[in-house]
């Protein structure tokens, strides 16, 4: 596909704060649900009668359902902490994408139905009513907002724009507003059981394909199981795993390892999909329902341990809500943590020295490593806090000899998100794409430049996806972007170990 | 008793209940409404205890806005701990005998109030001054800022200009303690003073002022990081597992 033209930003040496441009980004927003793709997940086919009067009523409903929100909402005091924090913010300029000014779109809303404040003093602190004008600009701007959590690292109160962002497009969905993108894969979820589409028998056929690739490549049955009951491990991976590069690779990767760990492992039809858009969309009953098609598969397949692929989102509902969702998982091995990342599963093999890597097998490639942001601020690997930053960190120096770090402001707790998590990975958000990924292509340049750097990896498949869609727009090669596990993959020593 | 005194005094009662009520209702709808999910922001604290002093940092030296700003930070710090030292200090108006430990507040308390001041004009020249922060502020972020410095210098003004009988001070804030009401002097700054003082009491709770409760009840700091450990379910949620095929 040719490039789209987009104005893209120039990369400079030192990041510069932007002057506002107000309006810059008022014409970026997604296509609008069609009634198709609302009804499955339980929401209105289209714009209800008295959306105003709903709206509201369904943010009353959330403000007794969640702390955050409510808290959130009075606790704002417009330090101006978290204006510059933002990659969309840095990229567009735009000043309705500085986390404060996001949340303020629905704390107008808020001030003014439910506070005595806005209800007596409207002008003085800002408060508006429900109306199209705010329903537009909520539609827009909460879909320029990755949910990365960035701005949640920076504020005295931990106010985490996410939050907001979940709820006003729980609110949206429920009056008839919903996104295309997210909620059409939703419903493809619960029809086939992957965010992709893909049917049991094309799954099937495409991991047979592989095996055949994998022997090829090895000369070694390496098997991709399917559906087989009373297997050790059920790995969820993310579907584009089946499909995307680089994505395949680091799945390959991840059976190289269940191969020469001999450890046996399953992959399952009904719960192929790691991804769970559900969060995206702010939505405690669709999140629930998409992650107990996990709990499903594990007891229908009688597997003892549960294992996520690479993905960063994924990682966030997998690590810090699934147990929440579909726990209680008294029904599995106590011995290990439910569920476990494979990026845990293989540091663990590494440490104990039942891998055999050849690390040269990477030395045309200088590494570095994009925390990727759910992973970086809402999850932990291992058992320690801050695990999820040295883990990924510890596999890929075992697998490779050279390593180098981004500026520190910009990789661990303070990473910049790739520019297409948080159900925005879609192509009519393609500008809003490639204009947020420049923060994080600007560290990315200053190591290339100054370290010979040539790869870049990562954990997410939102991140290799994003990355290899806009890595060109920035001058380099779409292929510079690497699963951890592809890296993995290219070191390890298959037939002599097993 | 005069007029005056009567309406001042009446004035702080209803102040006072305006604040402790309302406070109390927004603490308790805190405290009531649920957490249904494990979100702190993470690398977080494992335990309970860990995220309580992550909370204690967070107060105390403003931990996260050192990462953010340092000038926003040094302000803000220069602000609030001033205030602290020159409520420590009023401590002498409402006790008798006063403790030892506000007599030695005593001497720093009154140049506090500088430095609060100080503090309140650096925040407000970054609100003025700086297009991104004046694009976010609402008309009652500055005007906060002006009843707070209003405060502040209404206050010097009393300790360093034109004095105050604070004997009589002293004897009409007893007076409200212990309901036994004592005439209230008549100068213009200490009107002003108290005035404003109890405007602010009447704003706190309707006002980004919660701030204050708020930080004790903010999940990404106040949760510990057990996910995996821990099965967290608010009550609300607890029905749709039901739902669940398995």
């Amino acid at each position: 596909m040719a490039k789209a033209k987009i104005e893209v930003p120039q990369i400079k040496t030192k990041r510069e704060m932007p002057s506002l441009q107000p309006g810059a980004m008022a014409h970026s927003k997604p296509y609008v649900a069609a009634p198709d793709h609302q009804k499955p997940l339980g929401f209105p086919g289209e714009l209800v009668d008295n959306w105003e009067e709903k709206a509201v009523e369904k943010l009353r409903e959330l403000l007794g359902k969640y702390r955050s929100l409510q808290v959130f909402l009075d606790s704002c005091v417009h330090c101006g902490a978290c204006t510059d924090k933002c990659h969309y913010f840095l990229g567009t300029k735009d000043p309705l994408n500085m986390p404060v000014a996001r949340q303020d779109l629905l704390r107008q809303v808020y001030r003014k139905h439910f506070t005595p404040a806005g209800k007596a003093f409207g002008g003085i602190v800002n408060a508006k009513p429900m109306s199209k004008e705010v329903l537009d600009d909520w539609y827009k701007y909460y879909h320029q907002c990755s949910q990365c959590r960035r701005c949640s690292v920076f504020c005295p109160y931990g106010i985490d724009t996410a939050e907001i962002s979940m709820a006003a497009r729980e609110i949206m969905d429920h009056i008839g507003m919903g996104q295309k993108y997210c909620n059409e894969i939703i419903a493809k979820v619960y029809k086939i059981g992957n965010n992709l589409g893909l049917p049991g028998p094309a799954l099937k056929a495409t991991l047979e394909d592989f095996e055949e690739d994998l022997l090829d490549e090895t000369g070694i049955e390496v098997k991709l199981p399917l559906d087989v009951e009373g297997a050790e491990i059920l790995l969820i991976a993310p579907s584009a795993d089946f499909f995307a590069e680089p994505h395949i690779d680091s799945l390959f990767g991840y059976a190289k390892v269940f191969h020469q760990a001999g450890i046996s492992w399953t992959l399952s039809t009904y719960a192929s999909e790691a991804g769970n858009f559900g969060m995206f969309i702010g939505s405690y009953e669709n999140m629930h329902k998409i992650s107990n098609r996990i709990r499903k598969a594990a007891i229908d397949l009688g597997v003892k341990r549960i294992v996520f692929g690479e993905c960063g989102h994924a990682w966030r509902v997998a690590y810090a809500f699934l147990n929440t969702l579909a726990g209680p998982w008294d029904f599995l091995d106590p011995k290990y943590p439910v569920p476990q990342s494979i990026i845990e599963f293989t540091h663990d093999l590494i440490r104990r020295g039942a891998l055999n890597l050849d690390k040269t097998a990477n030395d045309h490639m200088t590494l570095t490593y994009h925390d990727s942001c759910n992973v970086a601020r809402a999850t932990r690997m291992g058992d320690m806090p801050g695990g999820q930053l040295i883990l990924p960190r510890e596999v890929i120096k075992a697998v490779c000899n050279k390593f180098v770090d981004m500026d520190a402001d910009t990789i661990g707790e303070k990473t910049f998100c790739c520019g297409g998590g948080g159900g925005i990975l879609t192509d009519e958000l393609l500008e809003l794409r490639v204009k947020g990924a420049l923060p994080r292509m600007e560290a990315l340049d200053a190591v290339v430049k100054q370290e010979g750097v040539t790869h870049m990896a990562a954990i997410c498949a939102i991140c290799k996806s994003q990355f290899s869609k806009v890595l060109p727009y920035y001058g380099h090669d779409m292929e510079m972007i690497q699963g951890v596990h592809q890296l993995v993959s290219n070191a390890i020593q298959l037939g002599t170990k097993e | 008793m005069s007029v005056l005194t009567v309406a001042y005094a009446l004035l702080f009662y209803a102040a006072t209940a305006i604040l402790v009520l309302g406070l109390a209702s927004k603490i308790s709808q805190y405290a009531r409404t649920p957490s249904p999910l494990k979100i702190p922001t993470t690398p977080a604290p494992l335990t309970k205890t860990g995220a309580g002093m992550r909370v204690l940092r967070e107060v105390v030296f403003f931990e996260s806005l050192f990462k953010s700003n340092k000038w926003i930070w040094l302000l803000s710090a220069l602000f609030h701990a001033s205030l602290v030292l020159v409520l420590m200090r009023h401590l002498r108006y409402f006790t008798e005998p006063v403790p030892l430990w506000v007599l030695l507040v005593q001497p720093f308390g009154a140049y506090g109030g500088f430095a609060m001041v100080i503090g309140l004009l650096g925040l407000w020249y970054r609100r003025l001054g700086i297009q991104r922060i004046r694009f976010i502020s609402a008309p009652s972020d500055h005007l906060m800022i002006l009843l707070l410095v209003g405060i502040g210098s209404s206050g010097l003004m009393m300790r360093f200009l034109s004095r105050t009988d604070i004997i009589e001070v002293k004897a009409f804030c007893l007076g409200l303690l212990y309901f036994e009401w004592h005439p209230l002097p008549s100068d213009p700054s200490l009107l002003v003073h108290l005035g404003l003082v109890a405007l602010l009491m009447i704003v706190f709770p309707f006002s980004k002022l919660l701030h204050v409760p708020g930080i004790f009840f903010s999940p990404t700091r106040t949760q510990p990081d057990d996910a995996r450990e821990r099965r967290h379910l608010a009550p609300w949620a607890a029905p749709l597992d039901n739902q669940r095929d398995a």
